[in-house]
């Protein structure tokens, strides 16, 4: 199910199918946020601002603005 | 004779490349700056078997080697300028094992420079917990280079990388992958325009961003006429490269590295779920706070007392066994004082050094960060802002060096400019010494108003960080790329060694910057204090001798009148009766407006001061105090220090930028005059219309 990055609830898992490359920094792609790599939300802060997130196996936080420019595919359950 | 080897140690943000820098280098190093920029350089020296010495270079941790802060940028400058004398005879990529993938991509641009390049694989004794087991020779073979597997916690590996370093010229150039395969065309076109080049060297020195370019112009100049190509097509183009070297360490770990999950331990989320916790992560952090604030007044009142005695007496001693004549008085009065005025800090300075150091190390910071992003972004700041904000109350010197990690410009110039108004640790002998004459000693709710009084202004100047930043974000009209990435590392106990090494450098890094300041300040004042033009201030002895002939004063009471008298009429003294017009309406005589302008030097040269203008031999501070309310208001009569005027003078020190050592640090990091010459006019400006405000409401 396609969905945005942002709309992952807490412990979900997703597969990275878009990034919107005007509006991610490059150092977020070079982090691992690149299409075809797999992310987990891990935590969020009050209001999901930041997300903490574990993606193609980094820990790294971003902000829910950034996050909304991501695609995910949303894998249904474990 | 052998040659020194040029090494460059190069690795992403938290994979122990400074501990491996330390394991080479030991105590061999020292820390300086690169020319022009407050970036931090970090070199030492290693002895390699056979007699061979190897130059180290510890360079800022970098994702990548496009660069996105002047941290990084330094990097790629050094990388692509053979010409420099930093120039690496080999590159030495830094990785962590439990994020080999994405370390890999570092180090597959740098192979691409046809730089001699081995890889250090790191914390190699997590990998039994992790469940990875590696085969290094089949990622050898692929990776065309020679591994280390290390330990620096263990100190294991380290002989193994000595070797490499020193048999640099084995090591293969090759490159991992065409770079020139994501745009054939535009590839081409390149190279037949600069046939000499590197490619790969062409295209960083093309997509750099220009914020921070300079490199290697004169080699290339000719390039900027080359962008043919849109931001947006080389962005694009530097994600397919991103994306053509992921594919390609893919490849190679899939078969080079395995991951049985099973065998994983993972304290990492099991400590996440409480630290990072909505509630229970933001009453953590509010309580190591605490303790943290508790242990750096409790622990260093012992050392700082200590200190301030030693020099005392050190004083004391120059005036009574050096030979009388005016270099001892500077000695004496000036030099020691000004010295003991920055040495008295180092202990809390160190302690704050060791907190902050520990927090980092372990990890635990990337969480705070976390936690306070939404709330401090409200306010034009980033989470990261939390960290100069908390250091800022022990000293807002060493808290501007921390804003370096705000990506955003914008929120890193506010942090800035916001944090001297947290209250440091030299506004607390002021506010002690006033809040003791002016606030009553009765109780609120089982709380002493004085104690009430201490914490009100640590909350108003926070509080007025946190709206002068809402206010500077508003009017501020910078566009700076505004995203926030934080990596959060996996949790580490503190190497003692890095923490240690630390807390020395950053010390030593306080006293010798700031010291100079502080101490040429001081040795200024001294001067003023003790000469002044005319008959007044050069025959003081005989005016107040011949004044007080009838009063009978015993010989201690006239010395101290003579030297009163002095001060008035000294260079100084006519400075405050040249200003008194203008601090009257606060409610201040001349003597408190010497302590405010010697105050703009340092803070806690206040009291100093008054000490010295009301002549009193000793320095006990109940003596002081008695001398301040026995004061009078030359104008309005009553006592000097009343309600009123102690309130608008603990306001007034609240607001105004009374610091050159933050003022000269401002300057350094903004690489400007106008923050810093905003930030003393605007806050002083604003520090006196409350004063005066507050007096003129409450006398």
């Amino acid at each position: 199910m396609q969905d945005n990055l942002a709309n992952l609830k807490r412990g979900e898992h997703g597969i990275i199918t878009d990034v919107s490359s005007i509006h991610i920094p490059l150092k977020l792609l070079e982090m691992g946020c690149l299409p075809g790599n797999p992310v987990q939300l891990l935590q969020v802060a009050p209001f999901a601002d930041p997300m903490y997130l574990n993606i193609n196996g980094t820990h790294l936080a971003i902000r829910k603005e950034t996050a909304i420019h991501i695609l995910i595919d949303k894998i249904a359950h474990e | 004779m052998s040659k020194q080897i040029n090494v460059a140690l190069i690795g992403n943000p938290n994979t122990g490349k400074t501990s491996v820098f330390n394991a080479l280098t030991g105590l061999n190093q020292k820390v300086g700056n690169y020319p022009g920029i407050t970036v931090e350089k970090k070199e030492g020296i290693c002895k390699l078997p056979r007699g061979v010495k190897a130059h180290i270079i510890d360079l800022p941790g970098t994702y990548s080697l496009n660069a996105s802060s002047l941290d990084e940028n330094v990097v790629i400058e050094l990388l692509l300028n053979k010409k420099d004398k930093d120039f690496p005879d080999i590159a030495v990529v830094v990785s962590d094992v439990e994020n080999l993938k994405r370390n890999l991509l570092l180090f597959t641009q740098i192979k691409d420079l046809e730089i001699p390049t081995v890889l250090v694989i790191n914390m190699a004794d997590r990998m039994r917990y992790k469940g990875i087991s590696l085969d290094i020779e089949y990622l050898e073979k692929h990776l065309q280079t020679k591994i280390a597997l290390i330990s620096t916690r263990k100190n294991e590996g380290i002989n193994d990388l000595k070797q490499l370093i020193s048999n640099y010229k084995d090591i293969s150039i090759a490159p991992c992958i065409n770079a020139s395969e994501i745009d054939t065309e535009y590839f081409d076109s390149l190279r037949k325009a600069f046939p000499n080049q590197l490619i790969y060297k062409l295209w960083l020195v093309i997509t750099q961003d220009v914020n921070f370019g300079k490199t290697d112009r004169n080699e290339i100049d000719a390039i900027s006429s080359f962008k043919t190509k849109s931001e947006s097509e080389l962005k694009r183009l530097q994600q397919k490269e991103t994306i053509k070297r992921y594919q390609f360490i893919n490849n190679v770990l899939k078969k080079g590295q395995t991951i049985d999950a099973s065998q994983a331990k993972d304290l990492r989320s099991k400590l996440d779920r409480v630290l990072t916790h909505k509630v229970w992560g933001y009453l953590i952090f509010f309580v190591i706070l605490l303790t943290i604030f508790q242990a750096i007044y409790d622990w260093s009142s012992i050392p700082m007392d200590f200190i301030d005695s030693v020099f005392a007496s050190l004083s004391e001693w120059a005036k009574t066994q050096l030979p009388k004549g005016a270099f001892t008085n500077l000695l004496a009065e000036g030099i020691i004082p000004g010295l003991g005025g920055i040495v008295i800090f180092i202990p809390q300075i160190a302690f704050l050094f060791l907190f902050i150091s520990v927090l980092e190390e372990s990890g635990y910071m990337s969480r705070v960060v976390f936690l306070m992003d939404r709330i401090m972004r409200r306010f034009g700041l980033s989470g990261k802002s939390i960290v100069p904000l908390i250091s800022g109350t022990a000293c807002a010197i060493p808290a501007i060096m921390a804003t370096r990690n705000i990506e955003s410009w914008k929120e890193r110039l506010i942090t800035i400019l916001v944090t001297p108004f947290t209250t440091c640790s030299a506004r607390l002998p002021v506010y002690l010494i006033i809040i003791a004459l002016v606030i009553p000693e009765g109780r609120f709710l089982g709380l002493g108003y004085q104690a009430l009084t201490l914490m009100l202004l640590y909350l108003i100047g926070f509080g007025t960080a946190v709206f002068s930043a809402y206010i500077l974000n508003k009017i501020l009209k910078i566009k700076s790329k505004s995203f926030f990435v934080v990596e959060m590392p996996n949790y580490k106990l503190p190497l003692f060694k890095n923490v240690g090494l630390t807390v020395v450098e950053k010390t030593k890094a306080f006293v010798f910057g700031a010291g100079k300041i502080i101490l040429a300040i001081s040795i200024v004042l001294w001067f003023l204090a003790s000469y002044g033009p005319g008959e007044n201030f050069n025959n003081a002895e005989n005016i107040v001798k011949a004044e007080d002939a009838s009063q009978n004063l015993n010989e201690e009471e006239l010395q101290q009148k003579i030297a009163s008298h002095k001060l008035e009429h000294s260079f100084i003294g006519l400075t405050g009766r040249a200003i008194e017009p203008a601090i009257r309406p606060l409610g201040y005589d001349w003597k408190i407006g010497i302590a405010i302008v010697s105050s703009f030097a340092a803070r806690e040269v206040f009291v100093g001061t008054l000490a010295t203008i009301y002549s009193v031999g000793s320095d006990e501070e109940e003596t002081i105090k008695n001398r301040m309310a026995g004061e009078i208001n030359p104008v309005l009569g009553g006592p000097l220090f009343n309600f009123a005027s102690g309130i608008s003078l603990l306001l007034f020190y609240a607001f105004a930028m009374q610091c050159m050592s933050t003022l000269a640090i401002v300057k350094k990091e903004t690489n400007s005059w106008k923050w810093p010459t905003l930030q003393l006019v605007i806050m002083s400006a604003f520090a006196y219309i409350v004063a005066l405000i507050a007096f003129q409401l409450l006398k």
